[in-house]
């Protein structure tokens, strides 16, 4: 079995699953957030419910439209909290908090081989450490949330290997990118993109996070990738987890057998990929940042689940320290979390941001969805670290989005339009 | 259960995003939801669909975001059901736990136009085009989720067959 049928086996109490049968599977970890928590706990009711399979393994995340930008949106994050105190969730207030999928695997509560539903499309983020995870909207959570089971169709998988070393300023971003710009937004429809090879093992955490987080965008259920090294160092110093518990069920789980049956494989050679741009309006409408064509800007955003941890800081920050952002442009810069702002704090990179004329906002969804904290005029064009750019995501349905990676997006907010990031660093 | 209505069609990739745009999630009523389904594809969409109509489009239809509120405000405003060549993951199981139909028929999509008046019987996925005189049959569903959609949504299937008293 591959990675995903062993951890789907292994949570339907069978040897054995394969791909297209239905099957009960218990969850670990149910999320949502203010945006579908809301008609979750609707539902939750209606289904008779009382209480939640188990508290422990329900979390709620305020973070799409916080710190509340509107009466309406504050009445939903209110029904959130109440139901979240009334169960005694796990739920992290605002000031505590941060985007979910930046702030779940920092707690310590995606492990390798756990089974994790939420009422948001980019819960596939936690397959960086090898779980699987995926998307789902409320009704299905409710149920979840009531009965700690969710029904599923087993996905094939499809293998991404990527070879080679890459070059300076390409990042998991960038063959994200270049992947779904090559496979297209229905790609991997229904299936999961298993990431591996020599180019992964040398990628770092954060990188796996931006990769898995974008598995969303090419229709997949799940992304995933191998428990290794890297993984258990950032269980260990990152997620502060002490003891690797044998729950973990771990390195056997965390691992592809030899066998392994898959849907098909894909390999890219990384050495040829230079840092990569979506333009409007899908996340597969894919070109080299040196074809972009210099786009002139009205805004840069760094930050969101895709892009907004401390690693992605710093690489912003390296550009942008001792240079100003393009009079002509907004930069707004987001820290994923209540935690990666006080170490971008500690590590002086807000300071680097703020003197560079940059906008640093606490932790928040934001304008990644068009809510608040940088909404878009029509006519204007925003360069994001975001993860989608379809038509009116981030404001105006006459707005533009183009995607990239925080290197991409820093040195773009300094020049003023889309350019290269050795056109500012070295 | 037989539907007729007016064919409304639409492209690729038609995402969550345009179907109801974040600026209106600020609320979960189905009744707002509906005023502003499909905003940001076809901003008079509400004005000119009728109770009944029929939205038509090509492939990954509901691709991106998992808000449920966008098949949630397709059926409040009285879309009967949506026909397309396939269908985004997240979007069709939303779909099914609320009771809105979705059926998956490449040759409906390739020989209806906007404006054609359509039968469609749920129960045996015949699409017939009056204006055209022409019939289709939709990929049937997998056994599993018939059962679902005959229970009336996950809700009620759940009521009826969780093995586990989650009360
Ligand atoms: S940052 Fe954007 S993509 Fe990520 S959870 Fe928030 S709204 Fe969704």
């Amino acid at each position: 079995m591959n990675l995903s049928e062993k951890i789907l086996a292994v949570h339907t109490g069978k040897t054995e699953v394969h791909p297209g049968e239905f099957i009960n599977a218990s969850v670990d970890l149910v999320l949502s957030n203010d945006i579908t928590a809301p008609l979750a706990i609707k539902e939750f009711h209606r289904l008779g419910a009382k209480k939640v399979f188990d508290s422990a393994k329900v979390v709620m995340v305020p973070d799409h439209f916080v710190p509340n930008k509107d009466i309406p949106s504050a009445e939903q994050a209110k029904m959130m909290r109440e139901f979240a105190i009334e169960q005694g969730l796990v739920y992290f207030e605002v000031g505590r908090s941060g985007i979910e999928h930046v702030l779940l695997p920092e707690q310590g509560l995606v492990r390798p081989g756990l089974v994790i539903v939420g009422a948001d499309s980019h819960t596939c983020t936690y397959g960086a450490l090898g779980a699987f995870a995926t998307g789902m909207g409320s009704t299905d959570i409710a149920v979840a949330m009531a009965t700690g089971e969710i029904w599923m169709k087993v996905p094939p998988t499809i293998k991404f290997v990527y070879h080679g070393q890459l070059s300076q300023w390409v990042s998991g971003k960038d063959l994200i990118l270049y992947t779904i710009g090559d496979i297209g937004v229905d790609g991997a429809l229904y299936s999961v993109m298993e990431f591996t090879g020599e180019s992964m093992e040398e990628l770092p955490i954060d990188g796996r996070f931006t990769m898995a987080n974008m598995a969303i965008e090419a229709g997949a259920k799940a992304g995933i990738f191998h428990v290794d090294a890297e993984t258990y160092n950032y269980l260990r110093y990152v997620a502060g987890i002490k003891v690797m518990p044998d729950d973990f069920r771990s390195m056997e789980l965390a691992q592809a057998s030899d066998d392994a049956d898959y849907a098909d494989v894909v390999e890219y050679d990384v050495t040829r990929i230079e840092p990569q741009v979506a333009f409007p309006s899908l996340p597969s409408n894919i070109k080299p940042v040196s074809q972009s064509g210099g786009i002139s800007l009205d805004q840069v955003v760094i930050g969101a689940c895709t892009n907004g941890r401390i690693s992605d800081l710093r690489v912003a920050a390296e550009l942008l320290r001792g240079r100003r952002v393009n009079q002509r442009l907004r930069c707004i810069v987001i820290p994923g979390s209540q935690r990666v702002y006080l170490e971008a704090l500690k590590e002086g990179l807000i300071e680097v941001f703020i003197q560079a004329g940059a906008v640093v906002s606490t932790p928040t969804c934001g304008p990644c969805l068009g809510g608040h904290m940088g909404v878009l005029a029509a006519g204007e064009r925003c360069l994001s670290t975001t993860n989608r750019n379809f038509v009116g995501r981030m404001g105006s349905p006459q707005s533009e989005v183009y995607l990239s990676s925080p290197a991409v997006a820093a040195a773009s907010a300094v020049a003023g339009r889309i350019v290269h990031p050795s056109e500012i660093g070295s | 259960m037989i539907f007729r209505g007016k064919v409304h069609k639409f492209g690729s990739d038609v995402n969550t995003d345009v179907i109801i745009p974040a600026r209106y999630l600020n609320v979960s009523e189905p009744g707002e939801l509906a005023k502003h389904c499909m905003a940001d594809v076809d901003s008079q969409f509400t004005t000119k669909m009728v109770p009944g109509d029929i939205i038509m489009a090509e492939t990954n239809f509901g691709c991106g975001s998992s808000r449920e509120h966008a098949p949630l405000a397709i059926k409040a405003c009285g879309v009967s059901c949506v026909i397309a060549r396939s269908f985004a993951r997240i979007f069709f199981r939303n779909a099914i736990d609320i009771g809105m139909p979705l059926l998956e028929c490449a040759a409906a999509v390739e020989n209806s136009e906007a404006g054609d008046i359509l039968e469609v019987d749920l129960s045996s996925g015949e699409i017939n085009n009056i204006s055209r005189g022409k019939s289709f049959l939709a990929n049937p569903y997998p056994e599993f989720m018939l059962g679902i959609i005959h229970a009336g949504g996950l809700i009620k299937y759940t009521k009826r067959y969780a093995k586990h008293n989650y009360h």
